[in-house]
């Protein structure tokens, strides 16, 4: 079993590796999330019953965007030294090592963001049980966004402009998780429940877990050709 | 090996499929022509006004046809993109691209149409029901679909790009569409249901079939006239485009 992990295991620790060298720009996407969300009651006002409501959305939201900003380097710097190519030929699952460079991913972008979201909702007046909600909805939904962002970061890389076409074709496909993720705290405001909701964003992530990497492998096969 | 599967796949080379699609060009538009004629004298002059909705109703005649085209052209494409990985055949990509901008077009035209037709009946230009939130995102994945396609410079990438992507897209709208039903109607926003039509009169329903027809033969003589364009494009320096077609 260890061994059959071992690539996986490996590509984790070697992007985290390389995250821990590069520290300002796993800050820089942790900081752009915080000013996205704190821009919001800014430009709604301070009316403490309005950006409660507004809240899980808004917090959704920025860790979307910020989720986008960390795609983009996902694949491209392995692409442009020749790493990429190397894990593709290598004896290795490829699907492996890519499921470790996604789970390294979330680990550097989604992980800060489900940390510090609840430090966030406080400003947003939300109740310390919405905020347990709005936790753990994150804590299911950032491995999404970041499984099904690697397929587009693999299928427009080296390509013209893709940091902007990354998100258009990347942010229709978030849709689920953020209605889901979002949608859990409305419920358990509404007085619904929030169950449904997080068991919807558990089958969605562990659809993505299966098929994700392994759309990403092919998808980087066809841009390594 | 059965001699209908041999000529199944003569079809698959562009340089049989470029004088076929030609040949069938004509009739289809001539099929388009007839057929969006009939259907909008059928919804226009005989189909009778609705007790409700007054004369406002007849946007339907394009707007409901036009809500179908739009998705099916997505699942043809799907199905087109899923052959094309997995026999490796080079037209499946090519009329994946010819049908894009078709469908693009129609979830526009849908999206349109019913906002003309949801400010009379509605009052409102734009309301957050499941149907249209849904026929908004698939807009933008025919967007996403193309912008991809126009990105990557080599054709070949950009036919397997696209066919992966119109996969995820395909395997995501059914998911997409009772999320953001399940969204609705958790908040409550306008309620209305187009789920409960009336009933129908016959000739109301005979227009509707008649513009689906002509919009199917539409979509089929774009995407064959956009096909050749894409199949002179790619071969140009093969020996058969300058003996046959360039004559």
């Amino acid at each position: 079993m260890s061994g059959l992990l071992t690539p996986f295991r490996q590509a984790v620790r070697r992007d985290l590796l390389l995250a821990a060298r590069h520290k300002t720009e796993v800050i820089t996407a942790l900081f752009f999330f915080v000013i996205v969300v704190n821009l919001l009651p800014l430009g709604i006002g301070p009316d403490a019953d309005l950006l409660r409501k507004i809240a899980p959305g808004a917090l959704w939201i920025g860790a979307l965007l910020a989720t986008l900003l960390g795609l983009q380097r996902l694949f491209a710097p392995d692409h442009q030294d020749g790493t990429l190519e190397q894990m593709a030929l290598s004896p290795q699952s490829f699907t492996l090592l890519i499921a470790g460079k996604i789970m390294a991913h979330w680990l550097v972008s989604g992980l800060p963001v489900v940390l510090i979201a609840p430090l966030l909702g406080v400003q947003f007046d939300l109740p310390a049980r919405s905020l347990g909600i709005l936790t753990l909805s994150l804590l299911l939904g950032t491995p999404i966004l970041s499984l099904i962002g690697a397929v587009g970061a693999a299928l427009t890389l080296g390509v013209r402009g893709s940091g902007v076409l990354l998100s258009l074709l990347i942010l229709p496909l978030y849709i689920p998780a953020l209605i889901f993720g979002a949608g859990a705290v409305e419920a358990d405001l509404a007085g619904l429940g929030f169950e449904g909701h997080l068991s919807l964003l558990g089958a969605l992530l562990l659809a993505c877990t299966v098929f994700a990497p392994w759309v990403s492998t092919v998808a980087l096969r066809v841009a390594l050709e | 090996m059965s001699t209908s599967l041999i000529n199944w796949f003569k079809f698959a080379s562009p340089a049989s499929f470029y004088p076929l699609a030609g040949r069938l060009i004509p009739w289809f538009a001539a099929a388009t022509l007839l057929l969006a004629a009939a259907g909008l004298w059928v919804g226009l002059a005989v189909a009778p006004t609705d007790a409700q909705q007054g004369e406002g109703y007849r946007i339907i005649f394009v707007h409901v046809p036009a809500s179908w085209m739009s998705m099916f052209i997505y699942c043809i494409m799907a199905f087109w993109s899923a052959l094309g990985l997995s026999f490796n055949t080079r037209l499946s990509g090519m009329m994946t691209s010819a049908l894009a901008p078709t469908g693009a077009l129609f979830a526009f035209l849908s999206l349109w149409t019913g906002s003309l037709w949801g400010k009379p009946m509605w009052g409102a230009w734009w309301v957050w029901d499941a149907r249209l939130t849904s026929q908004l995102i698939l807009f933008f994945l025919y967007l996403g679909f193309i912008a991809l396609q126009a990105a990557i410079d080599d054709p070949r990438r950009a036919d397997k790009a696209g066919a992966i992507l119109a996969l995820v897209g395909v395997v995501n709208v059914p998911i997409i569409y009772f999320s953001v039903q399940w969204w609705n109607t958790l908040h409550q926003g306008a309620s209305v249901s187009m789920t409960k039509a009336p009933s129908m009169a016959h000739t109301m329903l005979l227009g509707m079939l008649l513009m689906a027809l002509a919009f199917w033969a539409y979509t089929i003589t774009m995407a064959l006239t956009r096909v050749r364009c894409i199949i002179l494009e790619r071969e140009l320096t093969s020996e058969w485009v300058k003996k046959n077609a360039m004559e």
